[in-house]
Parts: C-alpha cells; sequence; structure tokens
C-alpha cells in the first residue's frame, strides 16, 4: 500500500488524471497519496502553508459523481496546489502576510472557482514571499520555502511554494502568480515548468493584488502539457475582471499534445535576446543556454540574435511601477474590514491603522510602499513613475520590433541557480537584479515560459525561459512541449525525475524520490 | 547621491499609514537612498516624445449590464472584520480631541 501510493506521487500530472479518469485509481487513493507525500516531506520543505483537511471529502465526491456515470472534466479528481494569493472559500488565505493571518475570504477566485468546477482537489495553500514582493519566499512571514533539490537554497520566489510542491511530489499541479517572474523564476531553480501567461488571459478576480497592471495567475507543474492543462481550466474571460480578455483561446492541451508528438522545430524562427545573453548570466547558465540553443538548431529552428536596447531600462522601471502600484492596492489594508488590527484606547482610527500596519507588515512590504508613496509624490512624479512609464513603452517597442523578425524569443530563465537562503536577504538591490530575464514580459504584458534546459555546476536546476507575442500563448505551448521532449530525449526523462531523495519526518529515512527516472 | 532624508522618509510613512520605528526609518533612510539611486537611470532614457503606458493592453469603458450581480451576505461581509456590530464595521474615533 505505502509503496503503491508512493508510485502515484511520481506521475506526471496527466499521466494521474488518465489513471484516475480511467477508474484505475480513485481520486481518494490520489488525493491521500499527496497528502501522505506532504506529511512526509513538508515539515523540512515549507510548501504549504495550509493542507486543506477537506480535501479527501471533495476527492470523495468526485469519485461518487464518477460511480454515478457523470461525465467529468479529464482533470476531475486529481489534486492540485494553490498559492497563497488567491482566495479560497473555507481555506487561509494570507498572502504570506502577517496581516491577513487566519483570514478565510467570504469569496473564492475565478481561478479556484474554475479548478474546482473542473473537479480538481485543492490540497492546500502554498507559500510565497509576503504580498508576493521577493525572488526567493524568504519574504513570507511564515519562514522560507526551502529547495527541494538542496534544502540549504532558496526554491525561487515569489512562487516558490507551489514550485517546490511540484518539484517535491507534493502535487502534480499548482497554481501561481507572476508579477515579474515569480512563477517563471521558481521554476527555472526548482526544474519545473510554469506560465504567465498574456496579461488579461487568466482572471486576476481573487487574486490579492499586488501590481495590478503586471499581475498574471498561470500554471505550476512538471510538464508542459500539464501547465496546458490547467491554463485550459482557468483561463479566458471573467466579467468579474475589467482586465480580461474577451476573445477565443485555441486549445493550449492540444497545442502541448501536437508539440510533444511532432519532434521538430522545423520553420520556427527563434531569437536569442542579446540584452539577456550577457554580463550577469553566470558561466553554467551560459553553458546551459548555448547548448539549447543547439538542440533547437538541430531540431529545424532557424535561430538569430535580436536587440532589445530598452531591456537595460526595466528593472529600473519596474521597481518604480510595481511599487507605486503596490503602495495604492495594499491601502486596502486599513484594520476595517478584515485582517489585523492593533488598538489602544483613546487612539484614533488613523492611529490605528498605522499601528496595525507597523505590525503587520514586513520589512520588505513597508520599503515597497515606502518607496512607492514616493515615487508618486508630487515633485517626483513625473521624473520617476512618469518616465517609468514612458520606458514602459520601450520596452513594448523592442519586443514589437523583435517578433517581426521572430516567432519566439529565448533566455535564460534566470541569471544563476538557486542561491543559498539568506545570501541576498539584507541586500535588496542584489535581489532586484536577479528579476531582469523576467520582468520585461510583464511590463509588455505578453506570455512566458519557464521550463528546465540542464543542470548548472552545483547539480542545480537551470531554467530556459520563451516568450510569445501578445496573445500566442500557444506557441510557448507547442514549442515548450517540443523542446522538453528532445531535451527528455537526451537526458532519459525529465529534470524532476532526477531530483535527490528528502528525507522523510515519518521514517527518517528517504522518502521515495531517486536520482533515476526509472524508480518508483 | 539621492537627496532622501530621515524627515522625508518619516513624512513618507506617514502617508503610508505605517508608523515605522527610529530603527526602521534609519534603515529605510539608507535603502531608499540605495534603491532611487539604481532606478533613477529611468529618468535618462526617454525624451518628451514617448508616451506612457499605464497597462498593457489598453481597454476602456469596460462595463457590465446594470443588473444586481451576486453580492455578500451582511454575516459574509463582517466575517473577517476585526469589530463590527452586524450592521456596520466598528472603528475608534475618527478625529482626535484637538479637532
Amino acid at each position: 500500500m505505502e509503496q503503491a501510493a508512493t508510485d502515484l506521487t511520481r506521475l506526471a500530472g496527466h499521466e494521474l488524471a488518465a489513471r484516475i479518469a480511467s477508474g484505475d485509481v480513485s481520486s481518494v487513493e490520489a488525493t491521500q497519496a499527496h497528502l501522505d507525500r506532504i506529511a512526509a516531506v513538508d515539515g523540512e520543505l515549507h510548501a504549504f502553508l495550509h493542507v486543506n483537511d477537506g480535501a479527501l471529502e471533495q476527492a470523495r465526491a468526485i469519485d461518487e459523481r464518477r460511480a454515478r456515470g457523470e461525465q467529468l472534466h479529464e482533470l476531475a479528481g486529481s489534486p492540485v496546489a494553490i498559492k497563497d494569493v488567491l482566495c479560497t472559500i473555507g481555506m487561509p488565505s494570507t498572502s504570506g502576510s502577517r496581516i491577513l493571518e487566519g483570514w478565510v475570504p467570504p469569496y473564492d477566485a475565478t481561478v479556484v472557482a474554475r479548478l474546482k468546477a473542473a473537479g480538481l482537489v485543492a490540497l492546500g495553500k502554498t507559500n510565497m514571499d509576503e504580498f508576493a514582493m521577493g525572488s526567493s519566499t524568504e519574504h513570507s512571514a511564515y519562514g522560507p520555502t526551502r529547495n527541494p533539490w538542496d534544502p540549504e537554497r532558496i526554491p525561487g520566489g515569489s512562487g516558490g511554494g507551489s514550485a517546490a510542491a511540484v518539484a517535491a511530489f507534493e502535487a502534480p499541479f499548482a497554481v501561481g502568480s507572476d508579477t515579474g517572474g515569480s512563477i517563471r523564476q521558481p521554476a527555472a531553480v526548482t526544474g519545473t515548468v510554469g506560465v504567465k501567461p498574456t496579461y488579461g488571459g487568466v482572471s486576476r478576480y481573487g487574486a490579492i493584488a499586488l501590481a495590478s497592471s503586471l499581475d498574471q495567475v498561470g500554471p505550476v507543474t512538471r510538464t508542459v502539457l500539464d501547465s496546458a492543462l490547467i491554463h485550459d481550466v482557468i483561463g479566458g474571460h471573467d466579467p468579474h475582471d475589467s482586465t480580461s480578455l474577451d476573445r477565443e483561446w485555441p486549445s493550449f492541451t492540444a497545442a502541448a499534445r501536437e508539440g510533444a508528438a511532432s519532434g521538430s522545430l522545423a520553420g520556427l524562427r527563434v531569437g536569442v535576446v542579446k540584452e539577456l545573453d550577457s554580463e550577469g548570466i553566470a558561466p553554467d547558465v551560459q553553458a546551459r543556454f548555448q547548448e539549447t540553443v543547439q538542440v533547437l538548431t538541430d531540431a529545424g529552428a532557424e535561430v538569430v540574435e535580436v536587440s532589445c536596447p530598452s531591456f537595460e531600462y526595466s528593472v529600473a522601471a519596474y521597481y518604480l511601477i510595481l511599487p507605486a502600484e503596490a503602495s495604492s492596492n495594499l491601502a486596502r489594508f486599513d484594520s476595517v474590514r478584515f485582517g489585523l488590527r492593533v488598538e489602544q484606547q483613546g487612539q484614533t482610527v488613523e492611529d490605528v491603522m498605522a499601528a496595525s500596519r507597523e505590525a503587520g507588515f514586513g520589512p520588505e512590504v513597508k520599503r515597497r510602499i515606502i518607496l512607492g508613496t514616493y515615487a508618486l509624490s508630487a515633485g517626483y512624479y513625473d521624473a520617476y513613475y512618469g518616465s517609468a512609464q514612458k520606458v514602459r513603452t520601450l520596452i513594448q517597442r523592442d519586443f514589437d520590433a523583435a517578433f517581426e523578425q521572430v516567432d519566439l524569443l529565448i533566455s535564460p530563465a534566470a541569471p544563476t541557480t538557486a542561491f543559498k537562503l539568506g545570501e541576498k536577504i539584507n541586500d535588496p538591490l542584489a535581489m532586484y537584479v536577479n528579476d531582469i530575464t523576467t520582468i520585461p514580459a510583464n511590463l509588455a504584458g505578453i506570455p512566458g515560459m519557464g521550463l528546465p534546459m540542464g543542470l548548472g555546476d552545483d547539480g542545480m536546476p537551470v531554467g530556459l525561459q520563451l516568450l510569445a507575442p501578445m496573445f500566442e500563448d500557444e506557441r510557448l505551448y507547442r514549442a515548450g512541449a517540443t523542446i522538453e521532449a528532445l531535451l527528455a530525449e537526451r537526458w532519459g526523462g525529465i529534470l524532476t525525475s532526477r531530483a535527490p531523495a528528502l528525507r522523510d519526518a515519518a521514517s527518517g529515512g528517504s522518502s521515495g524520490t531517486s536520482t533515476n527516472g526509472a524508480a518508483a | 547621491m539621492s537627496e532622501i532624508t530621515r524627515e522625508q522618509v518619516q513624512h513618507l510613512a506617514g502617508l503610508a499609514r505605517i508608523a515605522l520605528t527610529d530603527d526602521e526609518v534609519t534603515s529605510l533612510t539608507t535603502e531608499l537612498s540605495q534603491i532611487v539611486d539604481a532606478i533613477a537611470t529611468v529618468r535618462e532614457v526617454a525624451g518628451d516624445d514617448v508616451p506612457a503606458t499605464s497597462h498593457p493592453v489598453p481597454m476602456a469603458n469596460v462595463l457590465r449590464a446594470d443588473e444586481a450581480g451576486e453580492t455578500l451576505t451582511h454575516a459574509e461581509a463582517f466575517a473577517g472584520a476585526p469589530s463590527h456590530d452586524g450592521e456596520r464595521f466598528r472603528v475608534s474615533a475618527i478625529l482626535g480631541e484637538e479637532q
């Protein structure tokens, strides 16, 4: 029984879903296997802030509906992990902040509602940097998440919890949010796959806002096809979000399946962004990137260099626009309608608000709110915020020009492999420049994917980033699935199958992961 | 070097309604100066001829039909409130004594 349970967590999401759909495995068995895995390894990893005690009951309900012969979605009964930025009825939603400790929302985010409607079973809420401000998950008010490949290292951020959960086989599917790379960078450093959809492609309703013109919710999984399956469930127009795009989207699942089967990139024009392949990218990451470019070329892609000169200013523009929007969004934490209140007798509501926000926000959140307040102040607005918005226009123009020459852009998804916990925590600027590769896509609103491209000199995962033009998310899935298949062929399996074993809290020994893909 | 002072940080914290401690004001004064120096490059790059972009996909006048939609019940809306009387959110005095 123990061994069978371990097996289920090792399956790719689509394989597990197919076994549940065929009746070979019940949703209760699949859910229990992942809950067992969480119990065994999450004490060390801390990918989850909350585990859903109603998960088995929901799984049982799906099994009963299937037994009655109901036609269910192909992912019905599969477990999913949800980033704590998303509102969930019945589960606390804190966005990694003390100010929302224990807060249970009265409504579901649209993404959560759609996952539920498709019959997916929520395993729990995953850890994140407070209000998604960070690149390492160390800014979570509830303590950091650790990287399953090496618990001394960060799992990326802000969505380190979701990425670590899928990398450690605690969940086959997860969702995250990406404001400046918070899906793609954790994917890169944990050897997993994550997609930031086109801005407006997935509803932001019920996603606790960081920077509203940049935030986008997307899938976090171990394979490209699994991300496509989740994207098809959560995407599409939502009247609750006024920035949601009202348009027909193709099946990303079909694109991923076709891409994986084709084995060829013939006719695909791929651009290497010169500015993202230079100084600041570690030599081992550069080496894996060059090898990957060769794989693409061998598969028939035409790879050329393109230049996006304004990218140089993207980090600066981002760290003005994001704090400006965040300082406004986080004004809602006023200690009146929800969240922490700290008060003393005789204080005015303004004193109470200031004391509550002092107690409830962590250092990085305060830093960015103060910075955003500065950027929006009279006398500085035009020089800083106004200039940053102009840089945003220049970055969009760079992308437009690049996509006239090529179908897809590629770059390393992160400049280095995962750094050590604590290494950059006291140096905000060092943390900020880490996002150089991912930020331009958010500023322009275009879709991007992070997927594994090998291991660095330290044995830690290295990620590739694919970027497509606005609305062309399908290209990411088609090409991403082909690239994934070509690399898996070279490696003898997807990268996560090579992740080292984790300590098992229950047995004190190794917990079922192994160093080669054939095991379990 | 940028010109951020302690007084400025205290003023900004007041605007942002965060009761920073003295230590926090000290560290934020240093950090904010460094960050503002690093991001000041945005001022060099774009001239007056470049329009500002506030939103990646411009949309205007996104309105829904003027019909009653789903709303929260009183109980749902108050469920997470620090203090309420069942009808209204309860807060401390709005005005101080000197006002």
